[in-house]
């Protein structure tokens, strides 16, 4: 049994959808995940997909959904007989970012208005350990949580119409990756040469929810050395199994 | 092969989208009308996922560069073979050379343009949906080459389809969507007891309404939200979500369109009005 309580909720006459209590922590995270793995193991009788965010997991059939009491009976027993004992893998993923004021484009604003040194900023923003909880937004957008309240920071009045990729940004309590470029409002302290969506790799995303990532501060010669190796396919993520 | 002389106002090609990819935030994607997709695939006796040409408002000029069988779904735009106006949702016969133009709009948004066999192009995550980021083109532009595989002619007389049109539909049939339960009955009587109109915002990812609703729900975690997915806005705005839509939202999420009703939706234009109707669960 869980230790939350869970709602199930028809949604459209093809999805179910199970939430957690409205709260964002690693508890719920991992509990989340436990589920996703048990569904994603369960012998469905037909096609389903299943997708999932801070305290929800979606679960969409093929075909309309003809009893949606048998189903929620189903999935509750799913999740009855598996929790807790399947033990999940998850990755540390090292990334680089260059925090040079040429790529974080905020960095000044933040230190004046949090009075803090661009020093500090990159060094609490490379010293945490953040949980990727999901995938969305864009194609390979990691929703991270574990910002350091020192840097939090409100999203910009007006974004910006071009938002390069690989751009690191802050946006109120959430740090991210830009995967692709696309308009953003988030302020912007660096920039990763990693790709987060590779059309041409079999897994475009390497990462998954329940993933861990940390950045790694280098300067503007190793940026382009990366870039390099990034381009010729020679570049490997530095990475390490997590137990929790 | 058909070379397009001229691309529209915005013409895409489309078939059932990429629904593998979407846990890592990747849209669905695939032809906003999907009813009339299914529809022109099964008058030529194609897969229903094959590829068609989705063509919104404007339709564009395309030449043939070989035989092949064609059918237009969807609103009618008047469409000509030669200069000579051909019927919707039969099959024609289109020789090398000719030339597909299209008139004035005068019901419905977007066609569809389907050729026997589907449209040959690239194949991106299981579908070749066209998606700004994801393929290498994210519309038709003037000189395209779009590939097909050349056709022999047939009988037209066995390819005539009576269809039973989503056109003139204006009701939208909506169930529950996981945060109705918050609202009050006020709100709910705003949404069932009144027209609503399209507003100018309307594309592929989503279409606003102009008529607002008294909100005072408060945003959510961000979570998960799929085409036909209707959010209500802090300034009390419903956006209804469409095929190109993300895969996430943080926006109450009050209603859910049938899928039926999507497709109805995608046949609509800015002024255009539409009424919700809820249909409850049977038990």
């Amino acid at each position: 049994m869980s230790e939350f309580e869970l709602q199930y909720k028809p949604f459209g006459k093809y999805s179910i959808l199970i939430e957690w209590p409205q709260v964002i922590s690693e508890d719920v995270l991992k509990s989340v995940l436990s589920y996703k793995e048990a569904l994603e193991n369960f012998d469905f009788k037909q096609k389903v997909y299943i997708k999932s965010a801070y305290n929800s997991i979606l679960i969409t059939y093929n075909i309309i959904i003809n009893n949606i009491y048998d189903e929620v009976l189903t999935l509750k027993s799913v999740f009855n007989d598996n929790f807790d004992s399947k033990y999940i893998k998850s990755k540390l993923w090292m990334i680089p970012v260059c925090y040079d004021i040429e790529f974080g484009l905020d960095l000044e604003e933040i230190a004046k208005q949090n009075n803090i040194a661009i020093s500090e900023i990159i060094s609490l923003h490379s010293n945490t350990i953040y949980p990727v909880y999901f995938i969305g937004f864009l194609p390979g957008f990691l929703y991270l949580g574990g910002l350091d309240n020192r840097l939090q920071f409100p999203r910009k009045i007006t974004p910006r119409l071009k938002v390069e990729k690989g751009s690191v940004g802050i946006g109120n309590s959430q740090t991210g990756i830009y995967p692709n470029e696309s308009p953003g409002g988030w302020n912007l302290i660096g920039k990763t040469p990693i790709n987060f969506f590779d059309l041409t790799k079999e897994q475009p995303c390497f990462a998954k929810s329940g993933d861990k990532i940390q950045f790694v501060a280098i300067s503007r010669v190793e940026y382009n050395e990366i870039t390099v190796q990034v381009d010729n396919g020679s570049f490997n993520i530095e990475s390490k199994v997590t137990n929790d | 092969m058909i070379k397009v002389l001229h691309p529209g106002f915005y013409s895409t090609i489309q078939d059932l989208g990429r629904r593998d990819y979407q846990h890592l935030g990747v849209p669905l994607s695939g032809a906003m009308d999907q009813h009339a997709l299914k529809s022109a695939n099964a008058i030529l006796g194609n897969d229903e996922n094959c590829a068609v040409l989705e063509i919104t408002m404007l339709g564009p000029n395309l030449e043939f560069c070989c035989d092949t069988v064609i059918t237009i779904s969807g609103a009618d735009l008047q469409p000509k073979l030669n200069g000579i106006k051909i019927r919707l949702f039969s099959a024609t016969n289109v020789k090398t050379g000719d030339v597909l133009s299209f008139g004035r709009l005068s019901k419905g948004f977007r066609a569809y343009l389907a050729v026997s066999k589907g449209f040959q192009t690239e194949d991106i995550l299981n579908s070749k949906s066209m998606y700004k980021g994801l393929t290498a083109a994210s519309r038709l532009q003037k000189g395209d080459l779009i590939k097909l595989i050349p056709t022999n002619h047939i009988n037209n007389k066995y390819a005539y389809v009576k269809f039973d049109g989503n056109i003139d539909v204006d009701i939208i049939v909506v169930n529950k969507g996981p945060e109705f339960e918050h609202l009050n009955n006020k709100q709910i009587n705003q949404l069932f007891g009144q027209e609503f109109t399209i507003s100018k915002e309307n594309n592929r990812m989503a279409y606003q309404l102009d008529e607002l609703i008294t909100n005072s729900l408060y945003e959510i975690i961000t979570s998960l939200v799929m085409p036909g997915t209707i959010q209500l806005t802090p300034l009390g705005k419903l956006i209804i979500l469409m095929r190109d839509c993300q895969t996430t939202g943080g926006y109450p999420r009050i209603l859910q369109l049938s899928e039926y009703s999507i497709s109805v939706l995608a046949q609509k234009k800015v002024g255009d009005k539409i009424i919700f109707k809820l249909e409850e669960y049977q038990l």
